[in-house]
């Protein structure tokens, strides 16, 4: 099937079969090698991208059903080539993560979170990440690493109040 | 010695991890992301039987499949590769990577299928039709021990792959001499290490260049070496790359049986091969499992506590294969008194073979049940003498001024307080109140308990429990090498020979060469050559990485600076001990204006010969292969050994509260003191400690490969097998206290086992802290809620009909 998926902000034409994940797709046919499979029946969260925005698991949708889906992979959150974000460079200075194979999964479902929320508590860190497993660190850099950001993100002097969006 | 004896500039200071930046943007390179041209894809035939003889393997409707290539069955590879090589003694219970035959497990790979894709090869597989005749199955491991069980190999004519009993000391004499005496049984369930990523390999053979070239997510000594043998190729014709992050490791990624498949089936079909486990295969077939061990301990003491003697039987259930696994009761030879004073010892140390999944090294290498085992027998010792557990754990502890320390198994331990740690974990804990919170919790009618335990953690690897156990082995020696060159534009680059899997040892290097020459780290660019440009290395195992690819870093970075003085004193016609070096500048001593700068110097050593001492080669490229400190001998006929140099200690206290109608443990504070001598870098040993308190809460209360009767592994995905979330680890108190060790270039020891090795003996014993009211102890891990839920409401019924 000929589906089209529009990743990090370019629209991909991609033949995929029907059975095809969307991991498998991003990784295969794309070559958005980013997203990690670590179980392949959604408990670790290894897979996690945004869809619309969304922290959902890669491994468990068709790459037919993200079809006209804001899809945004961990290609897409860094500003340039070798640059970091900022939620990314609070992952470094708190040396969030040890082998690295969970971490662009936990750094889009802090961007998903921190989105939403500026100003999380520590449970509500642990409950946005609560469904990524990370073997290596017992978690406790990475709940930095979010704090950190969300810290930062709160320095960068903007308004309080939203702007209107434009339609 | 609480205070760093020496200052440095860049060890011990708060730096990034250079490896983070990579990960962060998802430009880790793991082995599932080598895509070679033209590479077709693996999935495997498994055994459902716990034994059974295959009869006949039907290949034809997988092979009438578009797309499939081959499928392999184990006797065509057989004939064609050698077996995997074994630790101990046992060439009866060959070892090979898709069964001959007979199938020992359920899981057990059968045949291989090669198709287009990964999809292709798994449809193949369900294809593929096997014909078996089951046998007679042994899953416990004592039952497997005794005479008249099924035996799982039968030419080896019994299920023992080890029995020996090892005595240090006086221990009858010690047992008669002492009033009191103690016997128990604990129990260490089979769990493992479990990374997110499975084990992955890629493999290209290139007849023409005569090549193997693997890229796989490593973690092993003597990889290289191993799939050369079995593979019967010469050493030179496979190249192993080291350039591949492995996505979490901690013991179990060895991938040997699958790497030798992969390998033969390029070889056999011409094209690339890859075989990346999915979880099921990972967890059933994978041969990733971690210990399963009982423990059988008598213990004799005084009065007060203080333990005389100890008897220990340790029987390991290593499953259907004898790989490297046996070795993980040698281990704990190396610290079997743990960091106490017990004068004698005997221990029994038995593996036996079962039909269970293979089981494989997993971080600690077997101390962490012994470890639980000891601090168990601490507890016991002060409940039977209605005793303080702390105040019966100080008086056994090795006091500071009693270091180095000669253990009865033959270690000497190099350094450590561990009073004074303890003083610190409980004057930051205000243990009062701790008890105090304890005590409160009880009164609102939840079952409360405080849990303590200690733990050494041995690092620093040597392989000499090799020989312990297999006498056929003389190995005295766990080398380690790091080569650094500085080219002619004057920038470092520093070789290292191994594949990491999170343990920043490129900040490591980084580190210890910029320490050394007194530049940035950051300007010292790492690399890892293939394992055919590599110096020795016997991979990131033991804990060993800090003390030696640290010391082999230090030592090729003193050899530089050694060189780029004497050029220096030559060019500047001063004796060598006038010239000083200085942040890479050298100059005359006697007169600071007179120097020669570091790009001047790198100049003279490329490109000025005439400039040059005597007898001086041109170039700038040192290496240097580290022995491990303390090694070099073989063990003594009755089994003393000094296996790891360095000895690094933790005390975990913990605050534990259980709903006594679920049987569910809520940690509800958690402070661990950690001596690992000189911190290299904080963050990595931060990470290391608590990434290690996690695995063990997991290996404490939720993880185990559980059997049923019927031989099947009933723990097959994370749904069954349970990984601690977020939710699961609580925060930590780390106090954190330094004494150095006199071993090591900076002072450093190992840090990362230790969390792993205190933390379900803390757990355990701030369980039975809790429930010990009721009259129950647990005594084996994990403690599944539903158990523990079940022994609360047991007890409290029994309390209720008695009164």
């Amino acid at each position: 099937m000929r589906v089209e998926l529009t990743v990090n902000g370019a629209i991909h034409a991609v033949d995929v079969e029907p059975r095809l994940s969307l991991l498998d797709c991003l990784r295969d046919k794309l070559l958005l090698t980013g997203a990690h499979a670590g179980c392949e029946h959604g408990v670790c969260g290894a897979c996690t991208v945004l869809i619309d925005g969304t922290p959902v698991r890669s491994c468990l949708m068709f790459a037919v059903q993200a079809d006209g889906y804001a899809i945004t992979t961990i290609e897409g959150l860094s500003p340039g080539p070798g640059e970091l974000s900022l939620i990314q460079d609070a992952f470094c200075e708190t040396h969030g993560m040890q082998c690295g194979y969970c971490t662009p999964a936990m750094i889009l479902t802090a961007h998903a979170l921190l989105a939403g929320n500026p100003t999380p508590t520590r449970a509500e860190i642990v409950e946005a990440i609560s469904g990524n497993i990370c073997r290596c660190t017992g978690y406790a850099q990475i709940v930095e690493a979010i704090a950190l950001a969300a810290e930062r993100m709160r320095g960068l002097n903007q308004p309080a109040i939203a702007p209107v969006s434009r339609p | 010695m609480s205070a760093p004896s020496r200052k440095f500039r860049f060890v011990s200071t708060d730096r990034r991890v250079r490896e983070d930046r990579r990960f962060v943007v998802g430009k880790g390179r793991f082995a599932a992301d080598i895509a070679l041209a033209a590479t077709k894809h693996v999935a495997l035939v498994t055994c459902d039987h716990p034994a059974a003889r295959i009869l006949r393997i039907d290949k034809t409707e997988a092979l009438a499949l578009t797309g499939v290539h081959y499928v392999l069955d184990g006797r065509e590879l057989a004939g064609a590769t050698s077996p995997l090589l074994a630790g101990l003694d046992t060439p009866n219970v060959p070892r090979r990577p898709l069964a001959v035959d007979v199938a020992r497990y359920s899981g057990e790979w059968v045949a291989a299928v090669v198709a287009d894709t990964r999809a292709i090869a798994e449809d193949a597989a369900e294809l593929v039709h096997v014909d078996y005749e089951p046998l007679p199955f042994v899953l416990d491991g004592e039952e497997a021990y005794a005479p008249g069980s099924p035996l799982v190999h039968e030419a080896h004519g019994s299920n023992v792959l080890l029995d020996r009993t090892f005595v240090w000391g006086e221990v009858e004499r010690d047992f008669a001499a002492s009033p009191h005496r103690l016997a128990f049984k604990v129990k260490w369930g089979r769990s493992s290490t479990v990374p997110v990523e499975t084990f992955g390999v890629v493999a290209s053979w290139d007849p023409w260049r005569e090549m193997l070239d693997v890229y796989a997510s490593i973690q092993m000594p003597r990889f290289p070496d191993q799939v050369a043998l079995a593979l019967k190729l010469p050493g030179s014709a496979v190249r192993v790359h080291n350039d591949v992050d492995v996505g979490g490791s901690y013991g179990v990624k060895r991938g040997i049986k699958h790497t030798v498949l992969a390998g033969h089936l390029a070889r056999r079909l011409g094209f690339p091969v890859r075989l990346i486990e999915d979880r099921l295969e990972n967890m059933r077939g994978g041969d990733a499992h971690g210990p399963e061990r009982n423990f059988d301990i008598e213990v004799a003491f005084d009065d007060l506590g203080v333990i005389r003697s100890m008897k220990m039987r340790a029987l390991d259930n290593v499953g259907a294969y004898a790989g490297r696994s046996p070795f993980q009761l040698g281990k704990p030879v190396s610290a079997i008194v743990g960091p106490y004073c017990i004068k004698s010892v005997q221990y029994q140390a038995i593996a036996v073979v079962s039909n269970k999944t293979t089981q494989e090294a997993v971080r600690a290498f077997g101390q962490g049940p012994t470890n639980y085992a000891i601090e168990r027998t601490l507890e016991e010792v002060a409940w039977h003498r209605g005793l303080d557990r702390l105040e019966v754990r100080r008086r056994n502890l090795i006091r500071a001024e009693q270091f180095p320390y000669l253990i009865p198994s033959g270690t000497t331990y190099d350094s450590g307080d561990y009073h004074a740690v303890i003083d610190k974990v409980l004057a930051r804990a205000d243990y009062s109140a701790l008890v105090a919170e304890r005590d409160r919790l009880r009164g609102q009618g939840l079952l409360a308990g405080i849990g303590i335990a200690a733990c050494l953690e041995p690092s620093g690897a040597n392989s000499t429990f090799e020989p312990l156990l297999n006498p056929k082995n003389e190995t005295t020696t766990y080398s380690e090498g790091c080569r650094i060159t500085v080219d002619v534009s004057g920038a470092v680059t520093a070789n290292i020979h191994t594949v990491s899997a999170g343990q920043g040892h490129e900040t490591l290097v980084g580190t210890v060469v910029g320490e050394v020459l007194e530049i940035d780290p950051d300007r010292i660019r790492v690399v890892r050559p293939d394992s055919l440009s590599s110096l020795p290395s016997q991979s990131p195992v033991g804990s060993r990485m800090a003390i030696m690819l640290g010391g082999a870093a230090f030592h090729a970075a003193q050899k530089l600076k050694a060189r780029l003085i004497a050029i220096a004193a030559h060019d500047l016609k001063i004796p060598p001990e006038r010239a000083v070096y200085e942040n890479g500048d050298v100059f005359d001593r006697s007169a600071p204006q007179t120097r020669r700068s570091w790009i001047e110097l790198v100049t003279i050593a490329h490109r000025y010969f005439h400039r040059l001492p005597p007898d001086t080669e041109p170039g700038l490229a040192f290496s240097h292969i580290i022995q491990v400190p303390m090694g070099g001998t073989l063990p003594t006929p009755d089994g003393r050994v000094q296996i790891y140099p360095c000895f690094a200690f933790e005390f975990h206290l913990v605050l534990i509260s259980i709903d006594p109608d679920l049987g569910k443990p809520e940690i509800r504070r958690w402070l661990v003191g950690h001596d690992c001598g000189t911190v290299i870098n904080p963050k990595i040993v931060r990470g290391m400690t608590m990434g290690g308190i996690a695995h063990g809460i997991g290996a404490a209360l939720y993880e185990e490969f559980a059997y049923n009767g019927e031989g099947q592994l009933v723990a097959q995905s994370f749904m069954d097998y349970l990984l601690p979330s977020a939710h699961e680890v609580p925060e930590v108190e780390i106090v954190h206290h330094e004494t150095p060790s006199p071993h090591t270039v900076f002072g450093q020891k190992g840090s990362g086992e230790s969390g792993y090795l205190g933390a379900p003996a803390a757990i355990a014993s701030a369980v039975n802290d809790a429930i010990r009211p009721l009259g129950i102890v647990v005594s084996s891990l994990p403690i599944k809620i539903a158990q523990l839920g079940d022994m609360i409401a047991d007890a409290r019924e029994r309390i209720a009909n008695s009164e």
